[in-house]
């Protein structure tokens, strides 16, 4: 498994894309920084940026480097080793690529501009967390998409389609059922609805850390005290780690059933 | 001839002796003829003055009912050791100044202070250090009297059992300056308080307000600085105020407030500096205010409207990097918002002029929903709010069409 996830990894690198990803990111914290002076500043901004591109990004990468490794993968699976090594090994190449980039893209502008003096450091270490748990969880679920669809068109149109559902359809739905519903008490509500959801669960671990609490009023009061405990932090990440589990697991079963 | 220079020669002799009398001096020290502050105020006559030398002093109740200048000399200790007022003013023209005032007790049923002033004018508080004191400035009924350079410190844990910092009531012409306070409940506390004026003061790290004054009238409140108070500084029911050069900055909590205003009417709030509060202006039954040449930088929200405000006027602020630079809620009531700086207008200037050729709107659909509905603040930097806002910018729909900033500046004023 380890040489095929080295295999895929080379081959990011070799085309370039994942280089491409790391100069983007590099150049945005850059950027960032140079026009927010403060790098707390730089971190809002950022998180917004994170909780968009990475899953947009995780999903395209995804159902990409699917497509175009089709004739890699069906000259591995000419060979004697399990499908479930050959497809994960794949899936993890590609994840632990593109989480690299984030991380280095991001990491060195925010290092250069001494975020480890700063108390910033925490919040920072926890956006670039977030990001790979997105990139993990995006580029999972669009390897899922990309096994059960041969047609490339109808693969990519429903792995953006899936970005949007849960980027900003979700959210659409979840503000709806809010304002419907206004006279129950919401909250516990609003604390499940958001849990659901990696891309919202990832945006509020990050709003409570950056201190905008006191924005959310009495939600925000009950958001806090639930992650602001560690059964909270764990629980939300448990949250993050079966968004990945459960996809990789669905890879593993596709993929022994699928013909080729 | 020599009778007369005899007469002229006792008057003046009489009139050096009055003199000396009218401005006899006490000294106080553990090594002088007087060693307790209440035999030296017990033995002075009104007029006179009293000066406390270094040293501890275990004395409390100590009730003034002459006219006395009570001055500390090197910062002599006054410890008032429990249940019971340190001072008690009860004559006018009274001045306190230099001392330093410790360990007066919470109670439940009284409001002991440091310092109680009743029914007195021309008192002068000066120069003094309060610690670990329930209130330290307590005045009632009194006027044309001056607070000014104490330093007022207490490490209140609970609003129920922390006294207030310099408590007014009932009082005018009171002048507060260059108070330094902080871990009180209230920093400033006024009630029926008018023609004062409160400025220079620092009010930090108390449990509740900053500042806090209701049913104060023609009051002036400048050059303050109100910072990380539990719950900022709230204003109510007053007439005539006038706030300019405040820095409010860092109340910062679900329920934080840079300034609260209730039931405020014809008051003129401007050249203010407003930073990272949770709500920079919440107003609630305001009329006729004149806000001008305010900064909002990093609040939550910076304007917030509640109902039953009219004829508020909003010009030449400065809104910068706020999460939500306006909530409004009810109707326009003539309420105005011209020439604003708003960070994130992004309209254009063809003729240059630095005047906006597109209006402003600056209540976003989304602050509009989590005004209905607070809940929907979850949202906050979705992806999906960001799209609907944009939406409603280009064709409103849901937020009131005449909220508009007409002549928006195209840069911040400085």
């Amino acid at each position: 498994m380890f040489k095929i996830i080295k295999y895929s990894f080379y081959d990011l690198m070799r085309s370039r894309w994942s280089y491409i990803y790391f100069a983007f990111y590099l150049l945005l914290g850059f950027v960032l920084l140079f026009l927010n002076n403060s790098v707390s500043k730089a971190v809002i901004t950022l998180m917004n940026v994170i909780i968009v591109l990475t899953p947009l990004i995780g999903t395209i990468f995804g159902v990409m480097f699917y497509y175009n490794s089709r004739e890699f993968t069906e000259l591995l699976l000419a060979q004697p080793l399990k499908r479930s090594t050959i497809f994960v090994g794949q899936y993890f190449g590609l994840a632990i690529s593109l989480s690299l980039s984030l991380a280095f893209g991001l990491g060195i502008p925010f290092i250069v501009y001494g975020a480890f003096e700063s108390s910033v450091i925490w919040n920072f270490s926890l956006l670039i967390l977030v990001g790979v748990f997105l990139s993990f969880i995006f580029v999972a679920l669009a390897f899922n998409i990309a096994l059960s669809n041969e047609n490339r068109i109808k693969g990519f149109g429903i792995a953006i389609l899936m970005w949007l559902l849960l980027a900003v359809i979700y959210d659409g739905a979840f503000l709806i059922s809010l304002m419907v519903f206004d006279d129950y008490p919401l909250d516990k509500f609003s604390l499940i609805t958001s849990m659901l959801n990696p891309i919202d669960l990832s945006r509020i671990l990050i709003l409570l850390k950056l201190d905008i609490s006191a924005l959310l009023g009495y939600t925000g009061a009950v958001f806090q005290q639930f992650f602001g405990t560690s059964l909270g932090i764990i629980s939300s990440l448990i949250v993050l780690s079966l968004w990945v589990v459960f996809p990789i697991l669905r890879i593993v079963y596709k993929s022994k059933k699928k013909d080729f | 001839m020599s009778i007369e220079i005899m007469r002229i020669f006792i008057f003046i002799i009489n009139l050096f002796f009055s003199f000396s009398l009218f401005a006899k001096q006490i000294d106080v020290c553990s090594s002088c003829d007087v060693k307790s502050l209440k035999i030296a105020i017990e033995l002075a006559k009104s007029g006179d003055n009293i000066l406390l030398k270094k040293g501890l002093y275990n004395e409390s109740n100590i009730v003034i009912t002459k006219s006395l200048t009570i001055t500390g000399e090197n910062d002599p200790i006054i410890d008032g050791g429990g249940l019971t007022y340190i001072f008690q003013v009860k004559a006018d023209s009274v001045t306190i100044s230099g001392l330093n005032l410790q360990n007066v007790q919470t109670s439940y049923s009284q409001d002991l202070a440091a310092i109680h002033i009743s029914r007195s004018k021309y008192f002068i508080i000066s120069n003094n250090t309060f610690t670990n004191i329930f209130f330290a400035i307590l005045v009632e009924k009194s006027n044309h009297g001056e607070i000014f350079n104490n330093t007022i410190s207490s490490s209140g844990t609970h609003e129920h059992n922390t006294g207030n910092g310099i408590h007014l009531w009932h009082c005018n012409n009171v002048v507060v300056h260059g108070n330094n306070i902080k871990g009180m409940r209230d920093g400033i506390y006024f009630e029926f308080v008018s023609k004062s004026k409160v400025y220079n003061n620092h009010s930090e790290k108390n449990l509740r307000y900053g500042l806090h004054f209701m049913f104060s009238n023609e009051n002036e409140y400048y050059d303050n600085t109100f910072t990380n108070n539990g719950a900022g500084v709230a204003v109510m029911f007053s007439k005539y105020v006038k706030i300019y050069g405040n820095k409010f900055d860092k109340n910062w909590g679900t329920a934080s407030y840079g300034l609260l205003l209730k039931e405020i009417y014809d008051a003129e709030i401007i050249d203010n500096l407003f930073i990272e509060n949770t709500i920079g202006i919440n107003a609630e039954g305001c009329t006729r205010i004149n806000y001008k040449n305010n900064t909002f930088k990093g609040n939550g929200w910076a304007v917030k409207i509640a109902g039953a405000c009219y004829l508020n006027k909003f010009s030449k602020n400065n809104f910068i990097s706020n999460a939500f630079n306006l909530s409004y809620s009810g109707r326009m009531n003539e309420n105005e918002f011209n020439s604003n700086f708003w960070d994130d207008y992004s309209g254009y200037d063809l003729d240059k002029d630095g005047i906006g050729d597109v209006a402003y709107r600056p209540v976003k659909l989304f602050s509009y929903i989590v005004n209905k509905t607070p809940e929907t603040i979850v949202l906050l930097r979705s992806l999906f709010v960001d799209i609907i806002n944009f939406s409603e910018k280009v064709s409103p729909v849901f937020t009131p069409d005449d909220l508009l900033d007409n002549t928006p500046l195209m840069k911040q004023i400085k």
